[in-house]
């Protein structure tokens, strides 16, 4: 397994550990310290993948996140991570990693045959094709897209890693440890302010690990950084995370970080999580975000083996390899030039530097000139041969506007740089507007929008001197800004890594027959120039425009190597200036990130909180299904030996209205109102009259919003003069206490009366059926049970098998009912006891379903079912409920306005089916006739529907137009199979009188 | 001193397995205690501390400890007093006698929502696996209670010392907040 | 994550521990039967939905309960000043020449 580009010594590798791994089933080996680009490369493995579009042949273009081409799956615990970029994955052992977007193999695709058709797919091509016919979307076009679509293969089986959350706050966070991040976090630790300090990379150090032609105070810039890294550690107020990708920068300094945690280890331990989400909040934050280079724009730009330069020589410096033996470097600036000394020391030969100028500087002319490098100068790139990686490259020489061949190059590498492009993603994530340096040639950070500074390459600071003292400055400005003082660490001196000169945008001039070539400037989504022309001449005047028209920037790096270029080729089309088309935006995240991350903890069985009632176990003992309200688990049925949820909701049913029934009733919400002013405040906030009700008595509330909707009902007790236990739906709680909170604070702050949750103070069970009272009785204590001493409607204080209890007879079935509230940690115990006493009468556990019937047999309605935030008192049938005397109450007003006093309005009914063994569908249409033209609007629809086993029928409840004059038609509900033909009656159906629940 | 004073308060239950025993960090569900709601105006405040037998808070987010009583504050009228358990009774009726005459609220909370403690030197890291506050001592010092979040789940939150927290939830949200504390705390246990 | 400076806490708190209420300052007719069905409909539903500073209510619901009122920016997302329920309404249009606009 040797690695024929690795060089003898040198670079940051762990050569001692020699890790093998796989690609494409091919065993290959490298060493810790590797990426997997850098260990492919090694192992001169160029082509990596095929392109998105035309299947072309791909190779590894950087060394960063910003990587276009090398996108790879990794394989692990029998599943597929795809769309990693190369470039950042860690080589461990037993790795094994696969290309992408190839069939059959990445040597030889047949998806290829997109590039011989490629006039086929211009910019806009899905645009333009598949617009007609109409019909075709669905069923052709979407689907034969969809499955060419995408980059990877999505993985098959849940995600089996776990994700972990950290809130953090800090002082100062420093983003990005290259020479100005490290001076940053430096100078601002050392004014003892509390310091994030993170890097997407493994390693600390960003260019510095690659810089080997510098010094800083006089050592090795490397070993800077690591006595740099040993004083930050030593601080406890610095926060050092490497793995760590600043992929959101949101308001008020609020910054989202993934940190990589088990992704490089080969054998992790199962109790870490693979991610971690740092929701970090800083005072001040330090982008140090760097640079990156920019590829040149000329025809087959885009094969293997092509890279870009700073690339290669970070390949060389860092990782120990050589992109190739034979190596043409193509250049506008003067940073290229050192990757072509670097290699042609470590025996690299240099076929040629390629510099567009015409006079690069004299000094690095006379450095080629010592090592015997040939310089071509005005001279450029005007195409490449090789078949899955280049042999070749054309050269041509400027000549005013146009090129004259020079020549053809051999080489098996070719390194390019266009010049540099500040990383402002950040700062632009952050709200702020970029400005256009002419000097520079592109864009920097402008004004900070939050308590941000950039600092470095990417301000466009450049050369390393600068980048460090930018730094230091910036660091100590932080903590001046964030805890009011700063330190006094001395500044490191650099000397060499200078700025250089130099820089192009956009598409270079070739000599070739322009329909029959292609330079590339985004890889990832195959767009080249002559596509953002196109787009320019079909009318896609903003870059906005152009962006989705092409897909440009588009890619995962979100345009950071392609936008300028795209730019640059656009304005020149549009004959405007550059800063006249203007940058596309920078969004979150910075680069991809994991659905893991972002879901995080709230997955299985902590996706949202289980609330459970203290019959929970008890009923899960007995195979009880259940139902989710809200985000309680409540008992649904109670099925007995195979019954199906039919058989046991009837048996169900028919044993309440025999016996007795026991119920877990303690979701309901419940709110202890108390104070002088408690009956008023209710007064205002109900439909009902409060001020006459005596202690020891309950009363139906009914609560409206100020429209004169119905928005919740419930029970309310009256148990002293100043004191009120109100009941709520279980889904509306919470809303009905914000609603009375608001009111009460903002309406009525004048008011003596305070509100207080009290639904989990109490457990709640309902004991209902003829048998209630003979199966409560022998537990009670302090209140007399007897019809006359506590009737319908009546709340009292005692005890319940020895425990306080708060008791109402109340009713939700029409039988005879008591609610027993007892504080929620005896509610176990109570249940217990209850569930024992119940049985032994015969009676019955029952779940919502068939609370939901009995209530349905009585006409009750269910706020959310019955009524849908649309829905007055009247159009139930509840004027009763409104207290006729009250000047006002939330509502009141909103129930005269026109629309509600109209005639018309939706009322609530109960339908019979002609067949009683028809169970009507709830949600169902309500029409007059059976068979209704399409495009006649409903009369109304069906709210509730169940078989009612006390009717010994069906019974439904429904919403129909003017219903209540319908009484005794027949209308029908329209259904696949036919009309349902239904009587339209009152809506109660069981017990009209009384009878029972006054028992 | 909040240590000590919470020790009586707050203390283990001992009827119940820890939920979480590591060396950095602990969570052992608390015993019962007597949880009362207080709501009033200022007029109240001598008469509730009188009946109580601590000063009611009127600093926000902080309490104010005596033996075996603690007073929160939770809102500019709104106070929750915890004592021991058996002593429930006693502090409503005292509260009852002597507000009588000023507009009030008591209402006996101590069933509402359960405490666990958690401690240890990675507590505060733990807690900060899900509430989203700044928990460094100097943001959140020793004494400092606050209503807040744990994830998705609204808590109460007292620091009882540099290493040392009480978390309240409602009883029903509990299993929640325990469960994904003990989760989180998971990786700990890793080399 | 907007950070929120809570009145009577006296802390920035992040937004997660809020809920915003809508348009303050709107408060509710003291005779609502003597309101026209024009002016209900108004004080229900017509809020001035300003791009630029505008008076919100928010709710420390996660915190100390209370309802206070904030200047916000809808262009900047930033909060301009809080100040307690109660207290009068500040001139948006000061605040708006401060946020430059
Ligand atoms: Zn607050």
């Amino acid at each position: 397994m040797s690695q024929p580009f690795r060089i003898e010594k040198g670079g940051r590798i762990d050569r001692a550990a020699s890790l093998s791994f796989t690609f494409d089933g091919e065993r290959l080996s490298g060493h810790a310290g590797d990426t997997l680009a850098s260990a492919l490369l090694a192992n001169g493995i160029h082509l990596v993948g095929r392109s998105f579009k035309y299947h072309r042949p791909r190779g590894i273009l950087t060394a960063g996140s910003e990587e276009p081409n090398a996108l790879v799956g990794i394989c692990r615990k029998g599943d597929q991570t795809p769309n990693l970029r190369a470039t950042q994955v860690e080589v461990y052992e037993g790795l094994e990693t696969v290309s992408q977007n190839r069939f059959p193999s990445r040597g030889f695709d047949v998806g290829a045959v997109n590039d011989l058709l490629s006039p086929l797919f211009p910019a806009g091509f899905y645009y333009k094709t598949f617009m007609w016919p109409k019909a075709f979307w669905d069923r052709v076009y979407e689907p034969v897209i969809r499955a060419a679509a995408g980059l990877g293969n999505p993985p098959k089986n849940p995600d089996h890693d776990t994700y972990g959350n950290l809130y953090a706050h800090c002082d100062v966070l420093v983003i990005g440890s290259g020479p100005a991040g490290l001076a940053a976090a430096l100078a601002a630790a050392d004014s003892g302010a509390r310091v994030i300090l993170c890097d997407e990379q493994a390693e600390f150090g960003g260019s510095l690990l690659t810089e080997t032609a510098a010094t800083i105070d006089g050592t090795a810039p490397a070993q800077w950084v690591a006595d740099t890294l040993e004083k930050l550690s030593a601080n406890g107020n610095v926060t050092l995370l490497p793995r760590t990708t600043a992929f959101g920068y949101f308001a008020q300094n609020f910054v989202a970080l993934a940190q990589r945690i088990t992704d490089h280890v080969s054998e992790p331990d199962p109790r870490l999580p693979r991610e971690r989400l740092w929701q970090v909040r800083a005072r001040e934050v330090v982008i140090a975000a760097g640079a990156i280079e920019r590829p040149m724009v000329f025809p087959e730009n885009d094969r293997p083996g092509i890279m870009l330069a700073e690339a290669g020589r970070t390949y060389l410096n860092r990782y120990g390899v050589k992109v190739g033996h034979n190596v043409l470097v193509a250049t506008a600036c003067d940073t290229a030039w050192q990757a072509a000394f670097d290699l042609a020391d470590h025996g690299v030969t240099i076929a040629a530097i390629a510099d567009v100028r015409e006079n690069p500087p004299e000094a690095l002319q006379s450095i080629a000139k010592a090592r015997g490098i040939r310089v071509e100068k005005g001279c450029v790139v005007t195409g490449t041969t090789g078949r899955k990686r280049i042999s070749a490259a054309l050269l041509g020489r400027l000549r005013g506007n146009g090129v004259a061949a020079a020549g053809e190059v051999a080489c098996d590498a070719l390194l390019m740089s266009g010049g540099w492009t500040p990383t402002v993603s950040l700062y632009s994530q952050s709200r702020g507007k970029v400005v256009w340096n002419e000097s520079l040639g592109t864009f920097v950070p402008g004004q900070s929008v939050q308590n941000e500074r950039s600092a470095g390459a990417c301000l466009g600071i450049y050369g390393l001197n600068a980048a460090l003292e930018d730094g230091y400055a910036a660091g100590e400005n932080a903590a001046k800004a964030a805890i009011g003082r700063s330190g006094t660490v001395s500044r490191a001196q650099a000397h060499g890594a200078d700025a250089g000169e130099g820089g192009i945008l956009g598409a270079l001039p070739h000599d070739r027959d322009p329909s029959k070539v292609k330079a590339f400037v985004d890889y990832q989504n195959d767009v080249t120039a002559k596509d953002v022309k196109l787009a320019v001449r079909e009318g896609m005047h903003s870059i906005e425009h152009i962006k989705r028209y092409t897909t440009t920037g588009m890619a995962t790096d979100q345009g950071r190597l392609s936008n300028l270029n795209a730019l640059d080729i656009a304005s020149k089309a549009l004959d405007k200036p550059v800063t006249d088309v203007g940058l596309t935006t920078f969004r979150q995240p910075y680069t991809p990130t994991t659905f893991g991350i972002f879901a995080n903890i709230s997955r299985g069985d902590f996706f949202d909180p289980v609330r459970k009632t203290p019959s929970h176990d008890f009923v899960a003992g007995q195979d009880a299904a259940f139902e989710d309200v809200g985000q309680w688990k409540r008992a649904w049925y109670l099925p007995k030996d195979g019954e199906d949820m039919h058989q046991a909701v009837a048996r169900e049913c028919e044993t309440v209205r025999k016996s007795a029934g026991l119920f877990d009733a303690s979701t309901l919400g419940k709110i202890e109102v108390v104070g002088p002013d408690a009956a008023e405040f209710l007064e205002r906030m109900y439909t009902n009259p409060w001020k006459k009700l005596a202690p020891g008595r309950c009363r139906y509330g009914l609560l409206l919003n100020d429209a004169g909707f119905i928005i919740d009902d419930g029970v309310v007790g009256r148990l002293a003069e100043d004191r009120f236990h109100v009941t709520t739906t279980t889904g509306g709680a919470a809303h009905v206490f914000a609603t009375m909170e608001d009111y009460l604070q903002t309406e009525w702050p004048d008011l003596d009366v305070w509100i207080t949750s009290i639904t989990e103070q109490y457990a709640v069970c309902a004991v209902q059926g003829p048998k209630a009272r003979d199966i409560i009785a022998p537990f009670v204590e302090g209140i007399d049970l007897s019809a006359d001493a506590f009737p319908h409607m009546s709340v009292g204080s005692g005890t319940f098998c020895g425990v306080p209890c708060r008791l109402f007879r109340i009713s939700f079935t029409g039988e005879l009912g008591f609610e027993v509230n007892v504080p929620r940690r005896h509610g176990k115990m109570v249940w217990d006891k209850l569930a024992k006493a119940v049985a032994e009468q015969e009676g019955v556990i029952y779940g919502t379903e068939t609370m939901h019937v009995l209530r349905a047999d009585k006409g009750y309605i269910i706020v959310g079912q019955e009524t849908d935030g649309t829905v007055t008192p009247d159009d139930v049938g509840m004027n009763w409920a409104i207290g006729k005397n009250k000047a006002d109450f939330v509502g009141k007003r909103g129930l005269a306005r026109p629309d509600l006093v109209a005639g018309g309005r939706k009322q609530l009914v109960g339908l019979l089916t002609k067949d009683p063994k028809v169970v009507l569908e709830e949600g169902a249409q309500v029409t007059k006739l059976a068979n209704p033209p399409a495009g006649t609007p409903a009369e109304g629809h069906v709210t509730s529907a169940y078989h009612s086993p006390a009717m010994g029928r069906s019974i439904a409840l429904a919403l129909v137009k003017d219903g209540r004059r319908l009484t005794g038609e027949t209308l029908n509900i329209p259904m696949p199979n036919g009309a349902i033909p239904v009587e339209v009656v009152e809506p109660f159906f069981y017990d009209k009188e009384g009878a029972r629940l006054n028992g | 001193m909040a240590d000590i004073l919470t020790s009586e308060l707050y203390s283990a239950d001992s009827s119940q397995a820890p939920l979480l025993v590591l060396p950095d960090v602990t969570i052992m569900p608390a015993a019962p205690a007597a949880r009362v709601s207080l709501r009033c105006r200022e007029t109240g405040l001598a008469l509730a501390a009188k009946a109580f037998g601590t000063p009611i808070p009127q600093t926000p987010l902080t309490a104010e400890t005596a033996a075996n009583r603690a007073a929160f504050w939770l809102g500019p009228d709104e106070w929750m007093l915890v004592a021991p358990e058996s002593q429930l009774a006693a502090i409503l009726s005292d509260l009852e006698t002597h507000l009588d005459a000023v507009p009030h609220s008591v209402v006996d909370i101590s069933h509402r929502q359960d405490a666990v403690l958690v401690s240890g030197p990675r507590a505060g890291w733990l807690l900060n696996t899900g509430v989203p506050i700044d928990l460094h001592e100097s943001a959140f010092a020793v004494g400092t209670v606050t209503r807040t979040l744990f994830h998705k789940t609204p808590i109460m939150l007292w620091r009882t010392g540099p290493d040392s927290f009480v978390v309240e939830a409602w009883g029903s949200f509990m299993d929640y907040v325990t469960g994904l504390l003990v989760q989180s705390a998971e990786e700990l246990k890793a080399a | 994550m907007l950070l929120i400076q809570c009145p009577y806490c006296g802390v920035e708190r992040p937004e997660l521990e809020f809920s915003c209420r809508g348009e303050a300052h709107i408060a509710r007719p003291a005779d609502p039967s003597a309101t026209t069905d024009e002016q209900w409909a108004e004080y229900l539903y017509l809020r001035t939905n300003p791009k630029g500073v505008i008076a919100e209510r928010w709710r420390h619901i996660h915190g100390c309960g209370r309802f206070f009122n904030a200047l916000r920016d809808t262009v900047s997302d930033k909060f301009l000043m809080v100040y307690k329920a109660g207290e009068p309404k500040p001139d948006p249009a000061q605040f708006s020449k401060e946020a430059g606009r």
